[in-house]
Protein backbone atom coordinates (compact mmCIF):
# COMPACT_ATOMS: atom_id res chain seq x y z
CA UNK A 1 0.00 0.00 0.00
CA UNK A 2 1.61 3.46 -0.74
CA UNK A 3 1.37 6.47 0.68
CA UNK A 4 -2.40 7.67 1.06
CA UNK A 5 -1.60 11.24 -0.62
CA UNK A 6 -0.35 8.94 -3.77
CA UNK A 7 -3.56 6.67 -3.14
CA UNK A 8 -5.77 9.35 -3.60
CA UNK A 9 -4.25 10.94 -6.49
CA UNK A 10 -4.48 7.75 -8.48
CA UNK A 11 -8.00 7.06 -7.48
CA UNK A 12 -9.76 10.27 -8.05
CA UNK A 13 -7.24 12.10 -11.07
CA UNK A 14 -8.81 15.66 -11.89
CA UNK A 15 -11.92 15.27 -9.95
CA UNK A 16 -11.30 16.79 -6.69
CA UNK A 17 -14.53 17.94 -6.30
CA UNK A 18 -15.50 14.26 -6.10
CA UNK A 19 -12.44 13.40 -3.92
CA UNK A 20 -13.85 16.07 -1.33
CA UNK A 21 -17.35 14.85 -1.35
CA UNK A 22 -16.81 11.34 -0.58
CA UNK A 23 -13.73 11.79 1.60
CA UNK A 24 -14.25 15.12 3.44
CA UNK A 25 -16.62 15.36 6.63
CA UNK A 26 -19.92 16.90 5.46
CA UNK A 27 -18.03 17.40 1.69
CA UNK A 28 -21.00 16.65 0.15
CA UNK A 29 -22.19 19.92 0.57
CA UNK A 30 -19.75 21.70 -1.48
CA UNK A 31 -21.21 21.78 -4.62
CA UNK A 32 -24.43 23.79 -3.51
CA UNK A 33 -22.05 26.76 -2.83
CA UNK A 34 -23.48 29.61 -5.15
CA UNK A 35 -20.40 31.44 -4.56
CA UNK A 36 -22.62 34.99 -2.51
CA UNK A 37 -19.50 35.42 -0.48
CA UNK A 38 -21.71 35.62 2.72
CA UNK A 39 -18.98 33.61 4.55
CA UNK A 40 -16.02 35.28 3.52
CA UNK A 41 -17.66 38.87 4.65
CA UNK A 42 -18.83 36.92 7.80
CA UNK A 43 -15.39 35.04 8.48
CA UNK A 44 -13.96 36.38 12.01
CA UNK A 45 -10.39 36.43 10.34
CA UNK A 46 -11.63 36.89 6.65
CA UNK A 47 -9.35 39.74 6.18
CA UNK A 48 -6.27 37.41 6.92
CA UNK A 49 -7.41 34.29 5.06
CA UNK A 50 -5.18 33.72 2.05
CA UNK A 51 -8.48 32.21 0.64
CA UNK A 52 -11.63 32.57 2.22
CA UNK A 53 -14.59 29.57 2.43
CA UNK A 54 -16.43 31.26 -0.83
CA UNK A 55 -13.05 30.70 -2.41
CA UNK A 56 -11.82 27.41 -1.21
CA UNK A 57 -15.15 26.14 -2.51
CA UNK A 58 -14.88 27.20 -6.08
CA UNK A 59 -11.42 26.13 -6.15
CA UNK A 60 -12.85 22.76 -5.00
CA UNK A 61 -15.02 22.70 -8.27
CA UNK A 62 -11.50 24.37 -10.58
CA UNK A 63 -9.89 20.80 -9.41
CA UNK A 64 -6.82 22.63 -7.53
CA UNK A 65 -6.40 19.84 -5.11
CA UNK A 66 -2.83 21.43 -4.22
CA UNK A 67 -3.50 24.72 -3.13
CA UNK A 68 -6.86 23.66 -1.33
CA UNK A 69 -5.12 20.85 0.62
CA UNK A 70 -1.81 23.16 1.47
CA UNK A 71 -3.38 26.27 2.04
CA UNK A 72 -3.52 27.79 5.70
CA UNK A 73 -6.38 29.01 5.48
CA UNK A 74 -8.81 26.74 7.01
CA UNK A 75 -6.76 26.03 9.99
CA UNK A 76 -7.89 29.99 10.63
CA UNK A 77 -11.38 28.81 11.56
CA UNK A 78 -12.23 29.77 15.22
CA UNK A 79 -15.39 27.56 15.11
CA UNK A 80 -17.30 30.72 15.49
CA UNK A 81 -19.64 29.25 12.95
CA UNK A 82 -20.91 32.75 11.74
CA UNK A 83 -20.34 31.40 8.11
CA UNK A 84 -22.56 28.87 8.76
CA UNK A 85 -25.83 30.57 10.50
CA UNK A 86 -25.81 33.21 7.30
CA UNK A 87 -25.28 30.75 4.56
CA UNK A 88 -28.63 31.34 2.39
CA UNK A 89 -27.80 27.41 1.27
CA UNK A 90 -27.26 26.15 4.79
CA UNK A 91 -23.75 24.67 4.18
CA UNK A 92 -22.59 23.32 7.24
CA UNK A 93 -19.33 25.82 6.43
CA UNK A 94 -17.79 25.21 9.88
CA UNK A 95 -17.57 21.59 9.55
CA UNK A 96 -16.16 21.18 6.11
CA UNK A 97 -13.41 23.77 6.92
CA UNK A 98 -12.75 21.34 10.12
CA UNK A 99 -12.99 18.36 7.57
CA UNK A 100 -10.50 19.77 5.04
CA UNK A 101 -8.16 20.80 7.37
CA UNK A 102 -8.64 16.81 8.67
CA UNK A 103 -8.21 15.38 5.30
CA UNK A 104 -5.06 18.03 4.68
CA UNK A 105 -3.76 16.74 7.85
CA UNK A 106 -4.55 13.05 7.08
CA UNK A 107 -2.80 12.92 3.52
CA UNK A 108 0.15 14.88 5.01
CA UNK A 109 -0.28 17.86 3.17
CA UNK A 110 -1.34 20.10 6.25
CA UNK A 111 1.21 22.87 6.18
CA UNK A 112 4.62 21.95 8.40
CA UNK A 113 4.72 23.83 12.03
CA UNK A 114 0.95 25.05 11.44
CA UNK A 115 -0.29 26.42 14.35
CA UNK A 116 -3.55 25.42 14.91
CA UNK A 117 -2.44 21.62 13.57
CA UNK A 118 -0.13 21.67 15.95
CA UNK A 119 -2.67 22.86 19.01
CA UNK A 120 -5.22 20.18 17.38
CA UNK A 121 -2.68 17.38 18.00
CA UNK A 122 -1.86 18.72 21.67
CA UNK A 123 -5.20 19.30 22.77
CA UNK A 124 -6.40 15.57 21.40
CA UNK A 125 -2.94 14.17 22.72
CA UNK A 126 -3.60 15.49 26.48
CA UNK A 127 -7.53 15.19 26.97
CA UNK A 128 -7.30 11.24 25.83
CA UNK A 129 -4.44 10.52 28.25
CA UNK A 130 -6.39 10.63 31.61
CA UNK A 131 -9.94 11.48 30.01
CA UNK A 132 -10.00 14.88 31.10
CA UNK A 133 -7.90 18.23 29.89
CA UNK A 134 -4.64 19.03 31.41
CA UNK A 135 -4.70 23.04 31.64
CA UNK A 136 -1.27 23.56 32.81
CA UNK A 137 0.48 20.47 30.47
CA UNK A 138 -1.26 21.56 27.33
CA UNK A 139 0.04 25.08 27.62
CA UNK A 140 3.06 23.94 28.34
CA UNK A 141 3.18 22.23 25.11
CA UNK A 142 1.44 24.67 23.15
CA UNK A 143 4.40 27.09 24.39
CA UNK A 144 7.46 25.00 23.94
CA UNK A 145 6.25 23.00 20.39
CA UNK A 146 8.87 25.80 19.08
CA UNK A 147 11.78 24.73 20.82
CA UNK A 148 12.84 25.26 24.42
CA UNK A 149 14.28 28.54 24.50
CA UNK A 150 11.15 30.09 22.53
CA UNK A 151 9.50 28.46 25.23
CA UNK A 152 11.37 29.75 28.09
CA UNK A 153 10.53 33.40 26.00
CA UNK A 154 6.47 32.70 25.86
CA UNK A 155 6.22 31.41 29.48
CA UNK A 156 8.31 34.95 30.89
CA UNK A 157 6.47 37.01 28.54
CA UNK A 158 3.35 35.66 30.14
CA UNK A 159 4.59 35.24 34.17
CA UNK A 160 2.03 37.52 35.53
CA UNK A 161 -1.29 36.30 33.14
CA UNK A 162 0.36 32.41 35.05
CA UNK A 163 0.80 34.31 38.44
CA UNK A 164 -2.37 36.18 38.42
CA UNK A 165 -4.50 32.62 37.52
CA UNK A 166 -2.35 31.09 39.80
CA UNK A 167 -3.38 33.51 42.69
CA UNK A 168 -7.01 33.55 41.29
CA UNK A 169 -6.99 29.52 42.01
CA UNK A 170 -7.51 28.97 38.31
CA UNK A 171 -3.89 27.67 37.56
CA UNK A 172 -2.72 24.61 39.31
CA UNK A 173 0.95 24.01 39.18
CA UNK A 174 0.36 20.84 40.79
CA UNK A 175 -1.05 19.61 37.63
CA UNK A 176 2.74 18.74 36.74
CA UNK A 177 2.46 15.61 38.76
CA UNK A 178 -1.44 14.79 39.68
CA UNK A 179 -3.86 15.35 36.40
CA UNK A 180 -7.72 15.27 36.61
CA UNK A 181 -9.07 12.36 34.81
CA UNK A 182 -11.34 9.38 34.01
CA UNK A 183 -11.85 6.68 36.63
CA UNK A 184 -11.85 4.18 34.07
CA UNK A 185 -9.86 6.38 31.65
CA UNK A 186 -8.73 2.58 30.29
CA UNK A 187 -12.07 1.66 29.58
CA UNK A 188 -12.38 4.89 27.08
CA UNK A 189 -8.59 4.90 25.68
CA UNK A 190 -9.69 1.45 24.41
CA UNK A 191 -13.17 2.85 22.58
CA UNK A 192 -11.33 5.61 20.70
CA UNK A 193 -8.79 2.96 19.79
CA UNK A 194 -11.61 1.20 18.79
CA UNK A 195 -13.38 4.03 17.07
CA UNK A 196 -10.06 4.67 15.39
CA UNK A 197 -10.25 0.92 13.72
CA UNK A 198 -13.92 1.50 12.64
CA UNK A 199 -12.94 4.95 11.27
CA UNK A 200 -10.15 3.06 9.14
CA UNK A 201 -12.09 0.39 7.82
CA UNK A 202 -14.86 2.75 6.64
CA UNK A 203 -12.48 5.42 4.81
CA UNK A 204 -10.11 2.84 3.55
CA UNK A 205 -7.35 4.54 5.66
CA UNK A 206 -4.38 3.04 7.45
CA UNK A 207 -4.97 3.40 11.16
CA UNK A 208 -3.16 6.18 12.65
CA UNK A 209 -0.28 5.38 15.29
CA UNK A 210 -1.78 7.25 18.90
CA UNK A 211 -0.81 7.46 22.35
CA UNK A 212 -3.90 4.84 22.68
CA UNK A 213 -2.95 2.81 20.42
CA UNK A 214 -0.27 1.57 21.71
CA UNK B 1 -36.58 17.54 47.31
CA UNK B 2 -35.30 19.75 44.99
CA UNK B 3 -37.80 21.26 42.39
CA UNK B 4 -35.57 20.40 39.17
CA UNK B 5 -32.77 17.75 38.58
CA UNK B 6 -30.40 17.79 35.79
CA UNK B 7 -27.29 15.54 34.84
CA UNK B 8 -24.66 17.99 35.13
CA UNK B 9 -21.68 17.96 32.99
CA UNK B 10 -19.00 20.73 34.16
CA UNK B 11 -16.36 20.27 31.69
CA UNK B 12 -13.02 20.13 32.09
CA UNK B 13 -12.07 24.17 32.34
CA UNK B 14 -14.42 24.14 35.49
CA UNK B 15 -13.01 21.24 37.64
CA UNK B 16 -11.13 22.89 40.88
CA UNK B 17 -8.28 24.88 39.76
CA UNK B 18 -8.94 25.07 36.48
CA UNK B 19 -9.25 28.26 34.68
CA UNK B 20 -13.33 28.49 35.37
CA UNK B 21 -13.12 27.25 38.38
CA UNK B 22 -14.94 30.23 39.82
CA UNK B 23 -17.74 29.50 37.01
CA UNK B 24 -18.71 26.00 38.77
CA UNK B 25 -18.42 27.61 41.93
CA UNK B 26 -20.67 30.35 40.86
CA UNK B 27 -23.25 27.99 39.11
CA UNK B 28 -23.51 25.87 42.43
CA UNK B 29 -24.57 28.69 44.66
CA UNK B 30 -26.93 29.69 41.88
CA UNK B 31 -28.58 26.89 41.24
CA UNK B 32 -28.63 26.36 45.23
CA UNK B 33 -31.04 29.54 45.48
CA UNK B 34 -33.03 28.40 42.64
CA UNK B 35 -33.75 24.96 44.23
CA UNK B 36 -32.16 23.68 41.38
CA UNK B 37 -30.13 20.07 41.70
CA UNK B 38 -27.19 19.15 39.37
CA UNK B 39 -25.91 15.86 40.10
CA UNK B 40 -22.34 15.31 38.17
CA UNK B 41 -22.17 12.59 35.66
CA UNK B 42 -20.30 10.09 37.47
CA UNK B 43 -16.61 9.81 35.69
CA UNK B 44 -17.49 12.38 32.66
CA UNK B 45 -15.05 12.42 30.10
CA UNK B 46 -13.80 15.65 27.98
CA UNK B 47 -15.83 16.46 25.23
CA UNK B 48 -12.81 16.81 22.36
CA UNK B 49 -14.09 20.59 22.51
CA UNK B 50 -14.20 22.64 19.04
CA UNK B 51 -10.21 22.46 18.60
CA UNK B 52 -9.59 18.25 18.07
CA UNK B 53 -10.29 18.17 14.59
CA UNK B 54 -6.92 17.11 13.39
CA UNK B 55 -5.89 15.17 16.12
CA UNK B 56 -9.13 12.98 16.40
CA UNK B 57 -10.97 11.42 13.76
CA UNK B 58 -14.82 12.11 13.56
CA UNK B 59 -15.87 9.05 14.84
CA UNK B 60 -13.98 9.18 18.00
CA UNK B 61 -15.60 12.71 18.76
CA UNK B 62 -18.42 11.38 18.77
CA UNK B 63 -17.76 8.41 20.84
CA UNK B 64 -16.40 11.36 23.62
CA UNK B 65 -19.40 12.74 23.85
CA UNK B 66 -21.44 9.59 23.55
CA UNK B 67 -19.87 7.85 26.66
CA UNK B 68 -20.74 10.75 28.68
CA UNK B 69 -24.55 10.45 27.20
CA UNK B 70 -24.10 6.62 28.30
CA UNK B 71 -22.82 7.08 31.47
CA UNK B 72 -25.70 9.92 32.53
CA UNK B 73 -28.64 7.50 30.91
CA UNK B 74 -26.65 4.27 33.11
CA UNK B 75 -26.51 6.84 36.75
CA UNK B 76 -29.13 9.19 36.17
CA UNK B 77 -32.30 7.74 33.94
CA UNK B 78 -34.09 10.33 32.68
CA UNK B 79 -32.90 13.50 33.48
CA UNK B 80 -31.83 15.80 30.95
CA UNK B 81 -28.10 16.67 30.64
CA UNK B 82 -26.88 20.39 31.53
CA UNK B 83 -23.53 22.12 30.54
CA UNK B 84 -22.24 25.38 31.19
CA UNK B 85 -19.13 25.25 28.74
CA UNK B 86 -20.66 26.23 25.26
CA UNK B 87 -17.73 24.08 23.23
CA UNK B 88 -18.98 21.31 25.55
CA UNK B 89 -22.85 21.68 24.89
CA UNK B 90 -22.50 22.23 21.33
CA UNK B 91 -20.01 19.32 20.81
CA UNK B 92 -22.46 17.33 22.34
CA UNK B 93 -25.33 18.69 20.19
CA UNK B 94 -23.42 18.43 17.37
CA UNK B 95 -22.90 14.52 18.10
CA UNK B 96 -26.85 13.85 18.92
CA UNK B 97 -27.46 15.56 15.69
CA UNK B 98 -24.77 13.40 13.79
CA UNK B 99 -26.13 9.90 15.11
CA UNK B 100 -29.90 10.75 14.57
CA UNK B 101 -29.29 10.74 11.23
CA UNK B 102 -27.29 8.07 10.78
CA UNK B 103 -27.54 4.87 12.05
CA UNK B 104 -24.45 3.93 10.32
CA UNK B 105 -22.88 6.19 12.70
CA UNK B 106 -24.84 5.02 15.48
CA UNK B 107 -23.71 1.50 15.15
CA UNK B 108 -20.30 2.41 14.85
CA UNK B 109 -19.91 4.56 18.00
CA UNK B 110 -21.90 2.22 19.93
CA UNK B 111 -19.67 -0.72 18.52
CA UNK B 112 -16.69 1.50 19.91
CA UNK B 113 -17.98 2.37 23.69
CA UNK B 114 -18.69 -1.09 24.00
CA UNK B 115 -14.90 -1.45 24.57
CA UNK B 116 -15.79 0.63 27.83
CA UNK B 117 -19.14 -1.91 28.64
CA UNK B 118 -21.30 1.18 28.02
CA UNK B 119 -24.09 1.57 25.08
CA UNK B 120 -25.65 5.08 23.91
CA UNK B 121 -29.09 4.87 23.63
CA UNK B 122 -30.90 7.60 21.71
CA UNK B 123 -33.75 10.33 22.99
CA UNK B 124 -30.89 12.13 25.27
CA UNK B 125 -31.02 16.28 25.36
CA UNK B 126 -28.26 17.93 26.38
CA UNK B 127 -28.99 21.84 27.13
CA UNK B 128 -27.13 24.36 28.63
CA UNK B 129 -27.82 25.88 31.89
CA UNK B 130 -29.12 29.27 30.15
CA UNK B 131 -31.57 27.51 28.69
CA UNK B 132 -32.44 25.91 32.30
CA UNK B 133 -32.87 29.65 33.74
CA UNK B 134 -34.90 30.93 30.53
CA UNK B 135 -37.39 27.89 29.64
CA UNK B 136 -37.55 25.69 32.27
CA UNK B 137 -37.00 28.49 34.89
CA UNK B 138 -38.35 31.65 33.07
CA UNK B 139 -37.11 35.64 34.13
CA UNK B 140 -40.01 36.12 36.65
CA UNK B 141 -39.27 32.76 38.79
CA UNK B 142 -35.26 34.05 38.42
CA UNK B 143 -36.33 37.29 39.55
CA UNK B 144 -37.37 35.71 43.01
CA UNK B 145 -34.49 34.96 45.02
CA UNK B 146 -33.09 38.62 44.56
CA UNK B 147 -32.33 40.17 47.77
CA UNK B 148 -29.35 42.79 46.17
CA UNK B 149 -30.05 43.99 43.07
CA UNK B 150 -27.37 45.18 40.78
CA UNK B 151 -28.42 48.96 41.09
CA UNK B 152 -25.85 51.02 39.07
CA UNK B 153 -24.01 48.59 38.01
CA UNK B 154 -23.63 48.62 33.95
CA UNK B 155 -23.22 45.62 31.82
CA UNK B 156 -22.06 44.37 28.71
CA UNK B 157 -23.70 41.33 27.76
CA UNK B 158 -21.20 39.45 25.84
CA UNK B 159 -22.78 36.22 24.36
CA UNK B 160 -20.01 35.09 21.68
CA UNK B 161 -20.37 32.50 19.73
CA UNK B 162 -20.52 28.98 20.67
CA UNK B 163 -23.81 29.51 22.79
CA UNK B 164 -25.03 31.47 20.40
CA UNK B 165 -24.32 29.75 16.82
CA UNK B 166 -25.09 27.23 15.14
CA UNK B 167 -27.85 25.96 17.42
CA UNK B 168 -28.58 29.28 20.16
CA UNK B 169 -31.33 29.46 22.43
CA UNK B 170 -34.84 29.30 21.07
CA UNK B 171 -36.67 31.70 19.82
CA UNK B 172 -33.28 34.41 19.70
CA UNK B 173 -31.84 35.82 16.69
CA UNK B 174 -27.88 35.13 15.29
CA UNK B 175 -27.41 38.41 15.24
CA UNK B 176 -28.69 40.22 18.58
CA UNK B 177 -29.85 37.43 20.98
CA UNK B 178 -31.45 39.03 24.17
CA UNK B 179 -31.41 36.50 26.62
CA UNK B 180 -28.22 37.99 28.24
CA UNK B 181 -29.32 41.44 28.34
CA UNK B 182 -32.53 40.28 29.78
CA UNK B 183 -31.04 37.95 32.63
CA UNK B 184 -29.14 41.09 33.75
CA UNK B 185 -31.78 42.84 33.91
CA UNK B 186 -33.41 40.56 35.98
CA UNK B 187 -31.30 40.86 38.85
CA UNK B 188 -31.61 44.64 38.74
CA UNK B 189 -28.28 45.35 36.43
CA UNK B 190 -27.83 47.49 33.67
CA UNK B 191 -27.60 46.21 30.04
CA UNK B 192 -26.36 47.92 27.36
CA UNK B 193 -28.76 47.46 24.80
CA UNK B 194 -26.74 48.84 21.54
CA UNK B 195 -23.28 46.50 22.82
CA UNK B 196 -21.65 46.21 19.14
CA UNK B 197 -19.32 43.32 19.89
CA UNK B 198 -22.42 40.93 21.84
CA UNK B 199 -21.79 38.44 19.70
CA UNK B 200 -18.29 38.80 17.77
CA UNK B 201 -16.03 36.00 18.07
CA UNK B 202 -12.99 36.25 21.04
CA UNK B 203 -10.93 34.52 18.87
CA UNK B 204 -11.35 31.12 20.17
CA UNK B 205 -8.31 28.77 21.05
CA UNK B 206 -6.35 30.90 18.36
CA UNK B 207 -5.60 32.66 21.17
CA UNK B 208 -3.14 30.10 22.30
CA UNK B 209 -1.43 29.17 18.52
CA UNK B 210 -1.83 32.08 17.10
CA UNK B 211 -2.47 35.29 20.01
CA UNK B 212 -2.01 38.52 17.75
CA UNK B 213 -4.89 37.44 15.80
CA UNK B 214 -7.24 36.87 18.94
CA UNK B 215 -6.05 39.97 20.57
CA UNK B 216 -7.10 41.80 17.48
CA UNK B 217 -10.74 40.55 18.60
CA UNK B 218 -10.39 41.01 22.25
CA UNK B 219 -9.46 44.39 22.13
CA UNK B 220 -12.39 45.16 19.75
CA UNK B 221 -14.93 43.31 22.69
CA UNK B 222 -13.09 45.13 25.47
CA UNK B 223 -13.20 48.83 23.84
CA UNK B 224 -16.62 48.57 22.87
CA UNK B 225 -17.56 47.94 26.49
CA UNK B 226 -15.98 50.90 27.66
CA UNK B 227 -17.67 52.97 24.83
CA UNK B 228 -20.57 52.49 26.41
CA UNK B 229 -18.95 53.17 29.88
CA UNK B 230 -19.98 49.26 30.91
CA UNK B 231 -18.67 48.49 34.81
CA UNK B 232 -18.23 45.24 33.80
CA UNK B 233 -18.07 42.76 30.21
CA UNK B 234 -20.67 39.28 31.57
CA UNK B 235 -20.78 36.02 29.32
CA UNK B 236 -22.14 33.05 28.89
CA UNK B 237 -19.09 30.68 27.82
CA UNK B 238 -15.63 29.81 29.49
CA UNK B 239 -13.67 30.22 26.62
CA UNK B 240 -14.53 34.15 25.99
CA UNK B 241 -14.39 34.71 29.55
CA UNK B 242 -10.53 33.56 30.09
CA UNK B 243 -9.81 34.84 26.82
CA UNK B 244 -11.41 38.58 27.20
CA UNK B 245 -10.25 38.83 31.31
CA UNK B 246 -6.40 37.36 30.97
CA UNK B 247 -5.19 38.62 27.55
CA UNK B 248 -5.80 42.55 28.13
CA UNK B 249 -2.54 43.05 29.91
CA UNK B 250 -0.79 41.86 27.35
CA UNK B 251 -2.57 43.89 24.42
CA UNK B 252 -1.28 46.66 26.93
CA UNK B 253 1.75 45.21 26.77
CA UNK B 254 2.04 45.42 23.23
CA UNK B 255 -0.12 48.56 22.90
CA UNK B 256 0.64 50.76 25.26
CA UNK B 257 -3.13 50.52 26.04
CA UNK B 258 -5.23 50.81 29.56
CA UNK B 259 -7.59 48.01 29.35
CA UNK B 260 -9.08 46.67 32.60
CA UNK B 261 -12.06 45.35 32.46
CA UNK B 262 -13.73 42.60 34.48
CA UNK B 263 -15.43 39.74 32.49
CA UNK B 264 -17.86 38.09 35.14
CA UNK B 265 -20.76 34.99 34.06
CA UNK B 266 -23.65 35.57 34.18
CA UNK B 267 -23.75 32.82 37.33
CA UNK B 268 -22.12 35.35 38.94
CA UNK B 269 -24.35 38.04 38.71
CA UNK B 270 -27.81 35.75 39.57
CA UNK B 271 -26.06 34.37 42.35
CA UNK B 272 -24.09 37.77 43.96
CA UNK B 273 -27.91 39.44 43.84
CA UNK B 274 -29.16 36.14 45.23
CA UNK B 275 -27.07 37.39 48.04
CA UNK B 276 -23.95 34.92 47.38
CA UNK B 277 -20.68 35.67 48.99
CA UNK B 278 -17.84 36.75 47.58
CA UNK B 279 -16.91 33.28 47.60
CA UNK B 280 -20.08 31.41 46.77
CA UNK B 281 -19.94 33.95 43.56
CA UNK B 282 -16.08 32.96 42.47
CA UNK B 283 -16.15 36.67 43.02
CA UNK B 284 -12.77 35.52 44.11
CA UNK B 285 -11.60 34.42 41.17
CA UNK B 286 -10.48 37.05 38.72
CA UNK B 287 -7.27 38.63 37.69
CA UNK B 288 -9.05 41.82 36.75
CA UNK B 289 -11.33 42.57 39.88
CA UNK B 290 -15.43 43.06 39.59
CA UNK B 291 -15.20 45.60 41.57
CA UNK B 292 -18.21 47.11 41.74
CA UNK B 293 -19.67 43.53 42.68
CA UNK B 294 -17.28 43.01 44.95
CA UNK B 295 -18.99 45.58 46.87
CA UNK B 296 -22.26 44.39 46.72
CA UNK B 297 -21.22 40.97 47.67
CA UNK B 298 -19.57 42.05 50.85
CA UNK B 299 -22.61 44.68 51.71
CA UNK B 300 -24.82 43.64 54.66
CA UNK B 301 -28.66 43.51 53.59
CA UNK B 302 -31.29 43.65 56.49
CA UNK B 303 -33.97 41.35 55.72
Amino acid sequence: MGDLNTQMLDKYRNNFLREVEEKVDDGDWVKMCMQCGVCAGSCTFGPDWEHTPQKIFMMIRAGKREEVLTSHSMWLCTSCYNCMVRCPRKLPITHIMHGLASYAHRLGLAPKNQPTRDFSMIFWENCTKTGRVNELKMTISVYFREGFVSGIKKMWTLRNIGRGLFFAKRLNPLELFVSHGCKDKDGLRRALKKADEIEARRRGYAVQPRGYSS
Amino acid sequence: MAKREYAFYPGCSSQLRGSAANYLVSVESMCEKLDVKMTQIPDWNCCGASISYAGSSELARHVLSARNFALSDKHLPGQDIVATCAACWLGGRETIEKLDASSQLLADTNEALKEAGLQYKPGTEIRHMVEVLVEDLGYEELGKPVVKPLDGVKVAGYVGCQTNRPFGIAGESFENPMYLDKLIDTVGGESIAKYEEKVSCCGGSLAFCEPEKAEKQIKNIVESAYDHGADVICTPCPLCQANVEVYQSEINRKQGTKLNMPVVYYSQLLSVAYGGTLKEAGLDGHIIQPKKLQDIAVKVVKK
